[in-house]
């Protein structure tokens, strides 16, 4: 099993026709996922690597029955690429674009208030059910079917956490990159809620980074609601004061935001912590052969 | 992206915030003419990019030109050493000349984006003049916030409550209307990720204005700002940062002796931690990108090695999109060509990585390649010793 894409999931690309849009078409494509559309303001009826081009999304839901679409557009138009899919009711819009200015993603959140679409990023790896469907950039074969759920802030730092996984023989169940930017649209909660839920995932994975306080209520929602193991792992313990490191999202401001105070978090809701990130494939193997928490 | 005061004011001044008279100087000379212009008793403020510079010396009463000549002579390059600077503090290098103005009461003012509930808020104090950190962590009763809805935007009922909350009422409450008006006006169209008048200021003659300001900018949104890249100020930042920011390198220099040069932001991280784990100290924080090629590995070498207390690398790839071989060619060619003289530890993992040890392997040239992150940590930790 697996939350948010499946087999069913049927996938348009919005920027297809750019270098980055095709390269991961390509690979999405020889991965499995359901490519159905692409999208491409002007070039609408033409085709691309095989696959029909549309000028808008709702074109693409409509003649091509897409129900999930990817976000390959650059930063100054990729809130208005979100805006447009929200209207057009897809129900999962992951967007990859870095980059995006704050006020445009604080405006593209108001919108989601309400829709009936869910937005995954932006500037995430975005998301995979091994063996069923990839959506984003993060390569294929790290992965393995399995019952671990992961949820991520970080891009490359998640492909260390999975492989180490695999590389112990523990499979995902689902993988999501949940994105670094300070204002994004799923946040550890609702990742938590659907794996807590999700009948084939029996352990969570979740990767937290310095700044803001998301890891801290995710640690409170897990102590109230989660009834599976949780392990946790907090990077950025070496990170200075009012630097943004990377990621937008990832400055410690106003002595808020440290690693410390998470994994204090995290520890006292318990969570099983990684102390170190080459720890994240034993913590996950100890807890699994120890059962529950 | 941070600014000088002098810069802050003039932008929230074209906004129609009130500012104190004043221009800026960059010598001793030039401040006496400016105290000559504006009389009286004027303010010498020292222009660096950190807070606490009052407790720091930087910022001086001087009775007339010939005081505030002395006082500016004395403050332009001296090292002010705040709270915020560290210990090797900043020189100053320009001082802002404003009116002396008799204060009757200090308020806070502050617009940020609230990650939480993912909209822009607007806090007030009446507790002004202080660290509003420190306000926040000991009397957060003192602290008003509104949040406001993008959709509709920063409306004269959340003005009104701000307003009476600082118990700016009668007479005060029309400006002080039109100031917060102002404020977001200045924090939305300039794309801000941070404004604030701490202190904002009630004059003896019950006039408000901005007597201190700051304005930090969404870099992710400059490219809508091309005006704001003059307001630079290469100087408050280091030149290896600099040198990184026109490779599109993420990098920020720490003061270890280790080098790391890691692929994403959360890996770089990580990395850092589990050097400091190892017994380590990290030299830096370096995210080379998800698409760095040869010429980009070959840079981010060249900025790591600009930093002579570096006495080790290690470079931790998790090859997905950027392939294990064509990093591992860039490291062959970039040490070729820069001539590295240091250890250099290789940790590859993902695409490709067979191919990327064979070409580390058969360069010529004494990689150290290690397996896994910790591993890869304590051997560059007992190079560098």
């Amino acid at each position: 099993m697996s939350i948010l894409v499946d087999k069913n999931t049927r996938l348009a690309v919005q920027g297809i026709t750019g270098r980055e849009g095709t390269f991961h078409t390509q690979q999405s494509v020889a991965y499995g996922t359901k490519v159905v559309a692409g999208v491409t303001p002007g070039k609408g009826g033409t085709t691309h690597e095989g696959i029909p081009v549309y000028d808008t999304v709702a074109e693409a839901a409509e003649k091509e029955g897409a129900n999930a679409t990817v976000i390959f557009v650059p930063p100054p138009f990729a809130g208005d690429a979100i805006m447009e899919a929200i209207t057009a009711g897809l129900p999962l819009i992951v967007c990859i674009t870095e980059g995006i200015p704050t006020l445009d993603m604080v405006r593209v959140a108001s919108m989601l208030k309400g829709s009936s679409s869910r937005l995954i990023g932006p500037n995430c790896p975005g998301i995979i059910s091994p063996g069923r469907c990839k959506i984003g950039i993060m390569p294929g074969r790290i992965f393995k079917e399995g019952n671990v759920g992961v949820v991520s802030r970080s891009g490359t730092l998640t492909y260390e956490g999975v492989w180490q996984l695999t590389e112990r023989g523990f499979g995902q169940s689902t993988s999501i990159g949940i994105g670094g930017d300070p204002i994004v649209g799923t946040h550890f909660i609702d990742a938590l809620r659907l794996f807590n839920d999700d009948p084939g995932t029996d352990a969570i994975v979740m990767i937290g980074e310095i700044g803001g306080t998301a890891e801290e209520e995710a640690a409170r929602f897990i102590r109230a609601h989660v009834k599976k193991p949780v392990v946790g792992f907090i990077a950025g313990q070496t990170a200075p004061p009012g630097r943004r490191m990377g990621h937008a999202g990832a400055i410690i401001s106003g002595g808020k935001g440290t690693a410390a105070e998470k994994t204090a978090a995290m520890r006292e809701c318990g969570l099983h912590v990684a102390a170190s990130p080459a720890d994240i494939g034993d913590t996950v193997a100890r807890v699994m052969k120890g059962g529950a928490i | 992206m941070k600014i000088h005061e002098y810069q802050a004011k003039k932008i929230l001044a074209q906004f129609g915030v009130p500012i104190p008279r004043g221009e800026v100087a960059t010598c001793a000379y030039e401040a006496y003419e400016i105290a000559r212009r504006l009389g009286g008793t004027v303010v010498v403020k020292a222009q660096i990019h950190a807070g606490g510079r009052g407790k720091g010396g930087g910022v001086k009463l001087a009775a007339g030109p010939a005081e505030a000549e002395k006082t500016a002579g004395a403050m332009i390059g001296m090292t002010l050493v705040t709270h915020q600077t560290g210990p090797e503090g900043r020189k100053v290098r320009r001082v802002l000349i404003e009116e002396g103005l008799r204060i009757k009461k200090e308020f806070y003012l502050g617009i940020i984006v609230d990650r939480a509930a993912q909209c822009p808020v607007f806090m007030v104090s009446p507790a002004g003049g202080v660290d509003i950190e420190k306000v926040a962590a000991e009397t957060p009763h003192l602290i008003f916030k509104e949040r406001v809805d993008p959709r509709t935007g920063f409306q004269a009922f959340h003005a009104r409550k701000l307003a009476f909350a600082l118990g700016l009422t009668g007479d005060l409450l029309s400006p002080a209307i039109k100031i917060m008006t102002s404020l977001y006006q200045a924090f939305e169209k300039m794309d801000a990720s941070l404004v604030e008048i701490n202190p904002f200021l009630l004059t003896e003659e019950n006039k408000l204005l901005a007597l201190d300001a700051k304005v930090n900018f969404d870099d992710n949104a400059l490219y809508r700002h091309k005006e704001l890249a003059e307001c630079r100020d290469f100087n408050e930042e280091d030149p290896l940062e600099i040198q990184a920011s026109r490779n599109d390198i993420n990098y920020i220099r720490l003061d270890g002796n280790i080098g790391c040069m890691v692929n994403g932001a959360g890996l770089a991280m990580a990395t850092m931690d589990i050097i400091k784990m190892s017994g380590g100290n990290p030299a830096n924080f370096l995210d080379v990108g998800g698409g760095a090629n040869v010429e980009q590995i070959k840079n981010a070498f060249q900025i790591l090695l600009g930093d002579r207390n570096v006495k080790a690398v290690l470079i931790n790839i998790f090859g997905g999109i950027m392939r294990c071989d064509v990093v591992a060619s860039g490291v062959v060619e970039a040490a070729r060509a820069i001539g590295i003289r240091i250890p250099v530890v290789v940790r590859l993992e993902g695409t490709n990585v067979e191919k990327g040890r064979d070409i580390l392997k058969s360069s010529g040239l004494t990689f150290t390649v290690a397996d896994g992150m910790r591993d890869a940590a304590q051997k560059v930790v007992a190079l560098a010793k």
